[in-house]
């Protein structure tokens, strides 16, 4: 049985799990019936070209965890940003922790997915958000099926939230391979700031997949930031689909670091529902050995006056593989609208790839669009004169990589976190370096 | 100090180099002058361990040690410093992080401790102050934006910052007015002293008026065709390098 009929079969013993007379079961009946027609994309279709799931697919995946195995703190502290105060939901095998987790129901939400989805007080919220910003395929149509865990957060107006939340998913190598579909919903209601961070974290060499939506409403004049630090291990693959819904004279940045992992995909979509709208996008990949990483990014301008920004950069060695996708659609309303994207890549050895594609597509007739994607390699003239001043080639290459990455690193708001990329950066290259970015 | 016994170099099997012989002391300047594609600048990249060219013949001696198979961060542990003509610009790396990581690898290679911060500190402000250079300036990206005139007087500040026994000056009054030139060239003087040593490149004798030079060498295709003190490079000012090429041919 391959993992889509498992998938499928399963889903009656998951109707046994949840409440079935509830308005998301609804809708995920409807998902699982989509499943089965589309099942898991191919590289047939376009949008997955260079990315082929098929070895991934191939584990007999468990999809029901057994008991939640309890991991102490001191395990699991190196994968938080543990220097600052933050709120922290965390899950073990998909299943929350409370004990690792610091939540709220004061003044605002900050809890989970399970315990608001059936409970009639929130009953408005989830039937006015849930699965209305994501779009609709076979790997969300999955995740949507299954969804019954995450996280859960809803800012009400006017709230600066003071400390960052941390989102965390730990796999415990309780089986010996495991799928996690975590399903986020996050609702930032008018003129409020908030910021996340998102990790996923295998802690043994058992294979994990995770399948993985997050869906987010930036309401009017709301400021979100939201970081995903992908730095998992090679027997961890991640299919992330993350998608937002901004209205008028929003922000939302949303930073990707992708530093490791079997094969990670990133599905991020942006879509502008009002007037002066900023969405910012920005990432850095550096991967090595055959690691892969695909960011399929949307921007979706439906309303005059808006920006989007994008910043990917990519380093690639050893026979790692890349691809950026990036579309921006302006619809013909979206007048004015200012929307830029780069991509430039660094490969280090003959055998890494990249494939880059950027694609406009402006109905609008007075806009300002731009894309540029560049592939190259470290400069030679650069490596010779930081080594003509005693540094090192391997230290000389690394301040050019950070030199490559630092644009990116220059927009992340919380300087512990900041610190932390670095160092992981340092680590993956090898180096040890006497500065912070 | 330093020794150059008969060099030979070639570029993508062009020959630029055909047989230099030159000896540098400890407290000496030396300037070498010559036409255009007479080989100055890569002498200066050959000594500095510039990768791409090939030694086909002769050696660079350091103190009586060869430095042939040596990489250009190990020649720059020697004492060896490189001020470029064309100074390579580096978005994204403060030159406050790169002279600070420079310093720390030399450091490091020696088997010394890094430099404490404070120390670090405060010979930055030492430094910058001497070459007249706004501390602003040190945030920035190296050579990213950086006018002619101060990539250059960037390099002579990494120059006072990792004090070099052996610095060799590729046309660093080249893109430099008249002010800039004064304040470059006093930062050199000052950083001059009797246990390190000065290499000029330069075309003109404008350089010279401020940092005088002990010796002054003639490079034409590719070797030293004459050598002599100040006045050869008032003659050569005045002359041209006609008489010198025909001087050869005879």
């Amino acid at each position: 049985m391959d993992l889509k009929e498992k998938l499928v079969s399963s889903f009656i013993a998951f109707e046994n799990q949840v409440d079935i007379d509830s308005y998301v079961h609804d809708i995920r009946t409807e998902a699982i019936k989509s499943f089965e027609d589309s099942g898991f994309p191919t590289k047939k279709n376009e949008a997955w070209k260079y990315t082929s799931l098929k070895q991934v697919l191939e584990p007999d995946y468990s999809i029901f965890p057994r008991q939640n195995k309890a991991l102490e703190y001191a395990k699991i502290e190196k994968y938080l940003i543990d220097d600052i105060d933050s709120y922290k939901i965390i899950f073990v095998d998909g299943k929350y922790s409370s004990h690792l987790s610091e939540t709220t129901h004061e003044g605002m939400d900050i809890c989970l997915m399970s315990s608001v989805l059936n409970k009639p007080k929130y009953a408005s919220v989830i039937e006015n958000y849930f699965n209305k910003a994501v779009k609709k395929n076979g790997i969300s149509d999955l995740n949507t099926a299954f969804s019954k865990e995450g996280a859960f957060i809803h800012i009400p107006k006017n709230k600066y939230v003071e400390k960052p939340i941390q989102i965390i998913h730990f796999s415990s190598g309780n089986e010996s391979s495991l799928m996690l579909q975590p399903r986020n919903l996050i609702i930032v209601d008018e003129n409020s700031q908030l910021q996340i961070i998102e990790r996923h974290q295998n802690l043994t060499e058992n294979e994990v997949l995770t399948n993985s939506v997050t869906e987010i409403f930036v309401n009017p004049k709301s400021i979100v930031d939201y970081y995903k630090i992908q730095n998992d291990n090679k027997q961890a693959s991640l299919i992330d689909t993350t998608s937002i819904v901004q209205e008028r004279s929003s922000v939302c940045t949303l930073h990707t670091f992708s530093f490791g992992g079997k094969l990670t995909r990133n599905n991020l979509t942006f879509s502008q529902n009002g007037e002066h709208i900023e969405s910012i996008m920005k990432g850095i990949t550096i991967i090595e050995d055959k690691q892969h990483v695909d960011h399929n990014t949307l921007v979706h301008h439906i309303k005059p006056n808006c920006e989007s920004h994008q910043d990917y950069k990519g380093i690639f060695d050893d026979k790692s593989t890349g691809v950026f996708n990036g579309t921006v659609v302006v619809e013909k309303e979206a007048q004015k609208t200012n929307a830029f994207q780069a991509n430039n890549n660094v490969l280090l050895s003959d055998k890494a790839s990249i494939n880059t594609k950027p694609q406009l597509e402006i109905f609008a007739d007075d806009v300002k669009c731009s894309h540029g994607c560049t592939i190259g390699q470290l400069d030679k003239n650069a490596l010779f004169y930081l080594k003509s001043r005693g540094i090192p080639e391997k230290e000389a290459k690394a301040l050019l990589m950070y030199g490559f990455a630092n644009n990116v690193m220059q927009s992340v708001k919380i300087p512990e976190l900041k610190k932390r990329i670095t160092n992981i950066i340092a680590n993956k290259l090898g180096v040890k370096i006497g500065f912070n970015l | 100090m330093l020794s150059i016994k008969n060099l030979h170099a070639k570029i993508d099997d062009k020959d630029i180099l055909n047989g230099i012989n030159l000896e540098v002391k400890a407290g000496e300047v030396h300037a070498i002058m010559g036409p255009n594609g007479s080989g100055k600048s890569t002498l200066a990249s050959v000594i500095a361990g510039k990768e791409e060219y090939e030694v086909t013949d002769g050696d660079i001696y350091i103190n009586g040690e060869s430095i042939e198979e040596l990489s250009a961060e190990e020649r720059a542990h020697k004492g060896i410093f490189l001020s470029f003509q064309y100074p390579v610009e580096i978005p994204g790396v403060s030159v406050t992080n790169f002279i600070k990581t420079a310093i720390n690898e030399t450091r490091k290679a020696k088997g010394e401790k890094e430099m404490p911060a404070k120390e670090m500190l405060k010979l930055l402000k030492d430094k910058s102050s001497l070459l007249e250079i706004d501390r602003k300036f040190l945030s920035r990206s190296i050579n990213d934006g950086f006018s002619g005139g101060e990539k250059k007087r960037n390099e002579i500040f990494q120059m006072a910052m990792l004090e070099p026994s052996i610095a060799i000056l590729d046309e660093t009054d080249s893109g430099l007015d008249i002010d800039a030139l004064r304040i470059v060239a006093n930062g050199v003087n000052k950083l001059k002293s009797s246990k390190n040593a000065v290499i000029l490149i330069t075309h003109y004798q404008r350089l010279l008026d401020y940092i005088v030079p002990d010796y002054v060498h003639v490079l034409h295709n590719g070797k030293i065709v004459k050598s002599g003190t100040k006045e050869l490079a008032i003659e050569l000012e005045e002359k041209g390098y006609d008489w010198i090429k025909e001087e050869v041919k005879n």
